[in-house]
């Protein structure tokens, strides 16, 4: 118990007193707090959606992208005629 | 809306937009890579022989890493970010196969990496020499296992083995372990891994010589630059050597997975059983080329105008198909996977059968269903052909100044150099044009595919308007020329400093 006590004591002491003493290390934890704040808050939130999430029905996501991939293959796919026959 | 009627523009800004991205992420990579084995070599020395130069040595070089690795780091998130919005369907075609290398990246090379930078920082004095030096090799090895796994998840892209594709979900999936493994050791992604690291490992070289070489010239730190420059050039020879054995083999793989970029890195249209591997215009080595790609005196080689029009015998005895050949498989590929999906939800499950053989059949050219003119399966041939001279040509000019280096320390006669110190300062910005030169080789020369033979590009992307990923394009080219021009701020006002070992033991005695 009290090597494991001792074990956190000196985890949390290798943290604390290495992030209080940092010097150029409080620039870099700075630029970073920004970049992340930019990507995940500004540029996730209002510029990346989930375009599939967005388009397509929930659990149908499969048909989208299969419709989003054949209908731009060279040739239109077959056209389905009512009553669900298929062209051959 | 088929192809024709996609915003065209949009893929070409999607395009840009993750050219810029990857190129901005590509600064730090290579320099992370290179330099953690250096500072690790330098701390193992302090370590044999507990002498407190090689520990302040180690320590600067360190700090170096962490401004190198704070500005990279979360900067390829901004790639998963695009694959979700620009390119949807590839996000989705690619399935498991993708996802599973980024999984595995993130949670364990990631964690390792970020867990022992923080012993490799904060651990001097609280932890244990032996520890200390561990926790620094560490921490190079999470971000050369990281890179394993991103260049797993990119050599799939260029050679796509091992995977299931599932007309059900459209996905390509990973069925059993040993799809799982088929796809982490391809042959691709082992060569793709070891030229890639080994030319981080140039990258790293060539900084820690440049820096050296600059207090050189200046007089200036003579202790800590001296001892890096030998270090850095030893290691920076070896690393070329790695580069041009890698690279090799690199030749071969592409020349047997993805023949038109061979093509194209040597503006070769028509192939021969001795193909000449062009140094620049006319001049040319008679023959190189089929050595290079083949290992052999005499092997076909084709040309581009041979790839489109087939007919030239594969290494495997069966004829080449023509372009066209592959373009009307890729359609009935295509079209029975329309029909399979028809047929399976109206019930016809025998319909749906034959239809998912058909699919099955013609799978390999899946993605040439989308390709409407043969000349778009040619990729920018000058662009290729360039990057790959300036990669090569670079590659070269290194090998010649760390030999030089290496020679002359030798000799002991460097600081009788300075032109060749200046030279070795200059090489810095060179290896950065050198290293993005082989991501464009890479990445230019596979055009039109996202994914080879499967899926182009024009099928990969998303169906949006260009003025939305204009917008991130211009967002993105602001905040990474901030970001680059706070971290060379950082770097030279730290270079600028110096370790300062010198004044250290002058005050210090």
């Amino acid at each position: 118990m009290t090597t494991h006590e001792s074990f956190w004591h000196k985890a949390f002491h290798l943290y604390y007193d290495g992030f209080r003493n940092m010097t150029l290390g409080r620039t870099l934890w700075l630029i970073i707090a920004i970049k992340l704040f930019v990507i995940f808050l500004v540029l996730k939130l209002f510029f990346f959606p989930d375009f599939i999430g967005q388009h397509a029905e929930k659990g149908h996501e499969s048909d989208f992208v299969a419709g989003e991939i054949c209908k731009r293959g060279v040739e239109k796919p077959p056209v389905v005629p009512q009553g669900g026959q298929l062209i051959p | 809306m088929n192809f024709q009627t996609l915003d065209l523009s949009a893929i070409d800004w999607a395009r840009a937009q993750f050219a810029l991205t990857a190129i901005y992420h590509w600064l730090f990579v290579p320099l992370t890579l290179g330099l953690g084995l250096i500072m690790s070599i330098m701390e193992t020395k302090y370590y044999r022989t507990g002498d407190a130069f090689w520990r302040k040595t180690a320590q600067f070089w360190q700090r170096l890493f962490g401004i190198n690795f704070a500005m990279g780091v979360a900067t390829g998130i901004i790639l998963e970010f695009e694959f979700g919005t620009n390119w949807s369907n590839y996000s989705w075609f690619v399935g498991d196969i993708f996802g599973a290398p980024l999984a595995i990246e993130g949670i364990v090379a990631f964690f390792m990496e970020s867990t022992f930078i923080a012993v490799m920082y904060f651990g001097w004095n609280k932890v244990s020499r032996g520890f200390h030096l561990a926790s620094t090799w560490l921490t190079t090895l999470g971000a050369t296992f990281s890179a394993w796994w991103i260049l797993v998840a990119n050599a799939w892209m260029q050679y796509p083995v091992g995977a299931t594709f599932d007309p059900d979900t459209v996905r390509n999936e990973m069925a059993s372990f040993g799809s799982f493994l088929e796809v982490a050791f391809s042959p691709m992604a082992v060569v793709k891994f070891c030229h890639t690291v080994s030319s981080g490992w140039l990258t790293g070289a060539v900084v820690v010589v440049g820096i050296s070489a600059w207090y050189l010239l200046r007089r200036r730190e003579e202790r800590f630059a001296r001892s890096s420059m030998l270090v850095g050039s030893i290691f920076g020879l070896v690393a070329c050597g790695a580069v041009m054995l890698t690279g090799d083999s690199s030749g071969v793989m592409v020349g047997k997975a993805q023949p038109m970029k061979l093509a194209a890195f040597e503006g070769l249209y028509e192939g021969s059983d001795q193909a000449p591997f062009t140094i620049v215009g006319d001049l040319k080595i008679p023959g190189m080329l089929t050595v290079l790609a083949t290992h052999k005196l005499r092997g076909f080689v084709p040309g581009i105008n041979d790839i489109l029009e087939g007919g030239y015998t594969l290494p495997d005895s069966t004829k080449a198909l023509s372009a066209e050949e592959k373009m009307s498989r890729g359609v009935v590929a295509l079209d029975a996977l329309t029909q399979y999906r028809l047929a399976r939800s109206a019930g016809r499950t025998e319909k749906a059968a034959v239809m998912r053989e058909k699919l099955e059949a013609n799978l390999p050219y899946f993605g040439y269903g989308h390709i409407l003119d043969k000349k778009d399966l040619v990729p920018p041939v000058p662009i290729v052909f360039w990057a790959f001279r300036v990669m090569v040509g670079l590659g070269s000019l290194f090998c010649l100044v760390f030999f030089l280096l290496v020679f002359l320390q030798y000799k002991k006669q460097l600081t009788r150099w300075p032109l060749l110190l200046k030279v070795t300062m200059w090489c810095i910005p060179l290896v950065y044009i050198c290293s993005q030169a082989g991501w464009v080789c890479a990445e230019v020369g596979r055009q039109p595919w996202a994914i080879q033979d499967l899926l182009p590009v024009n099928a990969a992307v998303s169906a949006l308007q260009s003025p939305a990923v204009r917008v991130t394009f211009f967002i993105f080219l602001c905040v990474f020329t901030l970001l680059l021009i706070a971290e060379l701020r950082i770097l030279f006002k730290v270079v600028r400093k110096g370790p300062q070992i010198e004044e250290e033991d002058k005050q210090n005695n």
